[in-house]
């Protein structure tokens, strides 16, 4: 069953499209790679799934039920969870504060700090990643740490959909490796789906079930990750710019 | 091993406990370290004066300084709050001088009781607050600029319905609620007392000021996270501007007089930045302290009771308060970046 179809999605910014006609289906329990170029939207989708932007034409169904994203808030109460690619933190907010950030546990009107505090240690050592103290600032933090947080924010959300915007970009082998893990661990209790946009496709391969690729804002590649090799996947994304290039080369 | 036993009596468990105490009481003393620098120099301040002039701590003496310390604290909560959102109000201050003016019109042209005048006049004020943030917000106007905007056009509209004279306090307020609203002794400090206890818990306790941290640190990933940011700052706009209401009734009520010019047409707003800078409130966004605000306030009141009772002028006091600003700002900067870099 398709957890997530996104059908003839469009997305302009002013002159430029990012995204032209994008088709895109997520299966239930599936681990969705997406790649594509530096600028080639695969953000831009994420946004639009998750609803911070509001496509110009197309249609999403979430669980079989066509829906119009109003907000971020919206997408969550619908079980979509995001690490965005900027992270989203907040410098100045504890960790433990920013892994509630909007979802803030409370006792009247008050916020309940103590309880915050806990799950968010509970939640980081479980995730086995070393974050010293769940009450430094986040600006003390080194970029993996960071990254970390976000991460763990977005995976013990109790998200069915989860969008994970290159979230091994500041990791170190380690932690990569870590997170690989965590995801793979979510993937075996079949529950949750996710899209994870990533650069470095050796790991694509390694804990995604398919592959996508975006390109000029559609996608032009839908293969299962067993069907491709690495080189296959390389020479697929290089492709384009050596032809590019030789044109160059004949013209001048 | 005989000389390590006695310390073994505390078992490892309870020693780490007690370590992680000790480590938290010193970030939360670093991180309090701000109001507490401010409050010494409030305190030392108040030592020189007293040495400097015998009639600075007595009772009336301090009644003077709580009087001039109430309404600047009042609207540097509200500055406090909107510098931590990432925004500022230069138009409280006229805001602070329309509301006495607004509870006396509706009261003597509209013939409307005192409670819903005041009503009224809290509710044009808020409304006065919306406008601020949704320009900001909606249009995208640097705050700065679009309240120099409505600074003016309002100072053109309470000039004008005034005639810039000013007016009696409506007999229907006078007596008991005119007591209550200033004209009592110490009025306007229980209700200076009463605003920074509440916003302090705002700002510190409550969803409403984290995510008026988030907005102000970080607006992007604050949006990203679902964070209403307009909605944050439209409020906190609104709470500024009802809070430059309060600040002004109350002044109007105790020099018995509803004066155009209270607020002193830029100075209530420029003390009030002042307090908040000096408490240790940064224009960046993201952090401020409304306890830090109100000793700021304190400090101000001080100097310039202080100056006036040891004979200088208030020419010099600008010297002195300029000075203040700059180096509270510079001691600022400094301290966070200590802040940053020591102690994990
Ligand atoms: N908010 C925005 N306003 C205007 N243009 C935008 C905005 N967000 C993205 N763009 C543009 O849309 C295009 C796609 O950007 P997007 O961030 O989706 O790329 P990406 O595939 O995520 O790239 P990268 O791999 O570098 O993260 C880019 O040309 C970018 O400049
Ligand atoms: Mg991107």
């Amino acid at each position: 069953m398709d957890v997530l179809v996104a059908e003839h999605v469009a997305k302009r910014f002013g002159a430029l499209t990012a995204l032209r006609d994008v088709n895109l289906r997520l299966e239930k329990g599936e681990v969705l790679g997406l790649i594509g170029d530096n600028g080639a939207g695969k953000s831009t989708l994420i946004k639009v799934i998750c609803g911070f932007h509001q496509p110009d034409s197309g249609r999403l169904v979430v669980n079989g039920q066509e829906v119009t994203l109003r907000s971020v808030d919206h997408a969550r109460s619908l079980g979509i969870d995001t690490v965005y690619q900027g992270l989203a933190l907040i410098n100045e907010l504890s960790v433990y504060h920013n892994m509630f950030l909007n979802r803030e546990l409370r006792v009247g009107p008050l916020l309940n700090n103590r309880a915050m505090r806990r799950l968010a240690r509970a939640h980081l050592e479980d995730m086995g990643v070393n974050i010293p103290n769940v009450n430094s600032e986040v600006a003390k933090l080194s970029g993996g740490q960071r990254q970390a947080v976000a991460v763990a924010r977005a995976v013990y959300s109790d998200a069915k959909i989860l969008l994970l915007d290159e979230p091994l970009a500041a990791m170190g082998a380690k932690e990569g490796t870590l997170i690989l893990d965590l995801i793979r661990d979510l993937k075996a209790r079949g529950e949750v789906s996710v899209i994870i946009i990533a650069h470095n496709y050796a790991q694509v391969l390694d804990v995604c079930d398919r592959v996508n690729l975006l390109q000029h804002g559609t996608i032009t590649f839908d293969k299962p990750t067993a069907d491709v090799s690495l080189d296959e996947l390389t020479e697929l994304v290089v492709a384009e710019y050596r032809a590019r290039r030789t044109r160059g080369n004949g013209g001048g | 091993m005989t000389g390590t036993l006695p310390r073994q009596q505390e078992t490892p468990a309870q020693r780490d406990r007690r370590l992680l105490t000790l480590l938290r009481t010193g970030g939360t003393v670093l991180v309090r370290w701000r109001e507490a620098s401010v409050l010494i120099v409030a305190i030392a301040m108040a030592i020189y004066f007293r040495a400097a002039n015998d009639v600075f701590l007595t009772h009336d003496n301090l009644r003077n300084i709580a009087q001039a310390t109430a309404p600047a604290a009042i609207v540097a909560v509200g500055i406090v709050m909107l510098l931590v959102s990432g925004e500022i109000d230069l138009s409280v201050g006229v805001v602070a001088a329309l509301a006495p003016f607004l509870v006396h019109y509706a009261i003597d042209n509209y013939g409307i009781p005192v409670i819903p005048a005041f009503l009224i006049a809290f509710a044009i004020s808020a409304l006065i607050g919306f406008c601020n943030g949704f320009i900001v917000t909606k249009f995208k106007v640097p705050s700065l600029v679009a309240t120099l905007g409505s600074y003016y056009l309002l100072l053109g509209i309470l000039l004008t319905t005034s005639h810039a004279y000013p007016a009696q306090i409506p007999e229907a307020a006078q007596g008991r609620i005119q007591s209550i609203f200033g004209a009592a002794d110490w009025s306007s400090l229980i209700w200076c007392l009463g605003v920074v206890a509440f916003y302090h818990i705002v700002l510190t306790r409550t969803r409403w000021g984290l995510h008026t941290i988030s907005v102000g640190g970080n607006l992007i990933g604050a949006t990203e996270a679902g964070i209403r940011v307009n909605r944050i700052k439209i409020g906190n706009f609104m709470m500024a501007s009802m809070l430059g209401a309060l600040a002004g009734i109350l002044e109007a009520f105790r020099i018995n007089s509803i004066d155009p010019n209270i607020g002193g047409g830029t100075a209530l707003v420029f003390t009030a930045i002042s307090a908040a800078v000096i408490g240790g409130t940064a224009l960046a966004g993201g952090s401020g302290t409304v306890i830090g605000a109100l000793l700021g306030a304190l400090i101000l009141a001080e100097l310039q009771n202080g100056f006036n009772l040891i004979g200088i002028s208030a020419n010099p006091f600008n010297i002195i308060l300029g000075s203040a600003i700059l180096l509270s700002m510079i001691a600022n900067q400094y301290l966070s970046r200590l802040r940053r870099t020591g102690g994990g």
